[in-house]
């Protein structure tokens, strides 16, 4: 015994993680490495909240009549799923954890460009949720996540303007990481780094943060003008005082739509990273995935009123807009077949990130095609706000921009943590995921075309639709293991895992060319990039032995 | 930074244009309680308008910014609230009913 004690242990080396400890080392840190992991634990146990009120929603749903909660109660709980979900999960999900860890470490950076701002943006996102959480606990609201007008000005006596300042502050939150990024990536990239070696994680990350900066005020402004509305009854909204519910969702819908491409953008550039390493091939068409980036962002402001098809917008605006809505699929898809060619004749190996990369394509293809279904005028008539819709949503958030958040963690995961996760777990939980979602929600297109509205609680007079909604249910069951998963053996492993090495996955680009977990200023000196992003070919080269002459 | 330096005397500049914003506040005013029909939204827009782009200029430096890229985040902020407007016109201004 006394012999193990005496062995000399090898000093670990400083980084970002063990060189402070205590609260207040990280309440107070700059380090967007720090502030990355604060939004990782405060996102993640907002998304056990919007999953506990989702799991109450699919319960209610598992009978045909109103049993378990009453209508009121109902329609707040999918109202606070949705809140929930999309403003304080799905929205920060990968910009703020993934996006702050990496974003200054790929374009080489030291750190982000405003470190304090950054921590600023944490601080915003926790008092608005703490606001949220106030206005759940003390009654919540029940419009529905899109406070449509006149309900939610006129008639509902529920918590609007509570939620709304809650999300009005969340909303700054967003724009000053939007801010940081757009600042990082065109001021603070390492010598050699030139915009066609970035990452094209990083042309994701430009193009969301282009949205949050440019969309996010509209919805300030929108939520603002909601507040005052009621309060005042300026008449924006209200036909009596000359005003126009519908333009309230013109302002809603201008922000929401977009913020879709929030959500899925950053997924996409995380899916780029992992196809790449996983075929250990260069991505195919580098700039065409980068400007698709550029263009689904600028194209996503341009289709807003395709929510509004069945509410009374003019019919030849309606034309114009089903059309642009066409036509944000085209860049989508210049991106899911480069992805897909990139696969071809490449080195593919199935470790548990690229298992969810290959979920991303699947589910993010269909959930895309079926928009196109939305997208079209007749079609959308018949399907308008029945579970048609609520399927093609959860492929996109939750089967594109979740299975990409969940990938992009394991993939990143030896660098944030040090430590690797197990493998065998992990496969076996993308596995679960994949068929949980699937189970989920693959029922709801069947329900929708069927007919079956949204934001029902009691289906008594259809009892046929029961059948799907059990599987549903028992989908999400499946589904909530599949997320319980990781989680647990995340935290497992950052105690007894093994340790990682600097590149586990012998992946290319910066952030894996310094230690795992990184030190706290990124690297030990500045580096200067002189390659290409996505020499795979240059990494698998065998080494070069040097030239024997004889004689 | 520049733009500091350039200014002969920014103190002066800004209380200026603080003064000149507060006129047209005090016409907003005035002329609300001037019967124009339809034309008193057009009149109290239109100076909402001159007195944001002057808090745009002057007050977040854009006046004196000497770099292109500012001025393209300033002109790419326009031309996305012009797709608001417009297309938002779109729907409006087609309307078979109204």
């Amino acid at each position: 015994m006394s012999m193990e004690i005496a062995i000399p242990q090898t000093v670990e080396r400083e980084n970002y993680l063990n060189k402070e400890y205590g609260v207040w080392s990280w309440l107070l840190t700059t380090d967007h490495k720090r502030i990355a992991l604060l939004y990782l634990v405060s996102i993640t146990f907002f998304f056990f909240i919007g999953g506990f009120f989702a799991l109450l929603i699919r319960l209610e749903l598992l009978t045909p009549a109103g049993d378990l909660v009453q209508a009121d109660t109902y329609n707040k709980l999918f109202t606070m799923h949705g809140m929930v979900m999309v403003f304080f999960f799905l929205i920060p999900s990968i910009p703020a954890v993934l996006g702050n860890f990496l974003v200054p470490m790929m374009v080489g950076a030291k750190d982000l460009a405003f470190p304090r701002i950054n921590l600023l943006s944490w601080y915003l996102y926790i008092i608005g949720g703490a606001i949220m959480l106030h206005c759940m606990l003390t009654g919540g609201v029940d419009t529905g996540w899109t406070f449509y007008t006149p309900f939610s000005t006129n008639f509902t006596n529920t918590k609007i303007v509570e939620a709304g300042i809650a999300i009005f502050i969340a909303g700054f939150s967003s724009i000053l990481t939007g801010l940081n990024f757009v600042v990082t990536i065109h001021r603070m990239r390492a010598p050699g780094m030139t915009w066609s070696r970035l990452p094209l994680f990083i042309w994701a990350h430009y193009a969301t943060s282009i949205i949050q900066l440019l969309g996010t005020p509209v919805i300030a402004i929108t939520i603002v003008l909601v507040a005052c509305e009621r309060a005042l009854h300026l008449g924006i909204f209200d036909p009596k005082l000359g005003g126009d519910p519908l333009l309230f969702q013109h302002l809603f819908w201008f922000y929401s739509h977009p913020a879709v491409y929030i959500m899925i953008l950053p997924s996409m550039g995380v899916i780029t990273e992992i196809i790449a390493c996983f075929s250990r091939k260069r991505i195919f068409g580098y700039h065409f995935v980068a400007f698709s980036s550029i263009a689904i962002a600028v194209f996503g402001f341009l289709v807003w009123a395709h929510h509004m098809f069945v509410a009374g917008i003019s019919i030849y605006s309606a034309l114009v807009f089903s059309f642009l809505s066409y036509a944000v699929a085209l860049p989508s898809a210049i991106k899911v077949f480069n992805w897909t060619a990139t696969l071809y004749k490449g080195s593919i190996h199935y470790d548990a990130p690229m298992l969810y990369a290959f979920g991303f394509l699947g589910l993010f293809t269909m959930g895309g095609l079926t928009g196109l279904f939305l997208a079209a005028l007749g079609l959308d008539v018949h399907v308008h706000d029945t579970y048609f819709v609520i399927a093609h949503f959860h492929y996109i958030m939750v089967g594109g921009a979740v299975m990409g958040y969940l990938g992009g963690m394991h993939f990143w995961w030896p660098k944030i943590s040090g430590k690797l996760y197990p493998e065998g777990w992990a496969r076996l939980a993308a596995l679960i995921v994949f068929i949980g979602f699937n189970l989920t929600f693959f029922p709801q297109f069947v329900l929708g075309y069927m007919g079956m509205p949204r934001r029902y609680y009691d289906y008594s007079h259809m009892p046929e639709f029961q059948v799907l909604n059990v599987l549903s249910t028992a989908g999400a069951t499946v589904l909530g293991v599949g997320y319980l998963l990781p989680m647990i053996y995340f935290l497992w492993s950052m105690r007894y895992g093994k340790p990682a090495s600097d590149n586990p996955w012998n992946a290319a680009g910066l952030e894996w060319k310094t230690a795992s977990p990184p030190p706290t200023f990124n690297f030990d000196e500045e580096p200067v990039v002189t390659w290409e992003a996505y020499n795979y070919d240059e990494l698998d080269a065998p080494p070069q032995k040097q030239e024997v002459t004889v004689g | 930074m520049t733009g500091h330096a350039s200014a002969k005397s920014p103190l002066k500049m800004y209380f200026a244009v603080w003064a000149t914003l507060l006129v047209f506040t005090l016409v907003t005013f005035k002329v609300a309680f001037i019967e124009l029909g339809p034309f008193n939204a057009v009149v109290a827009l239109v100076i909402a308008t001159l007195k944001a782009t002057l808090v745009a200029l002057f007050f977040m430096h854009i006046w004196h910014a000497g770099e292109r890229l500012i001025k393209v985040a300033v002109a790419a902020a326009i031309f996305f609230l012009f797709l608001l407007l417009g297309l938002t016109l779109s729907d409006y201004l087609t309307r078979p009913w109204s």
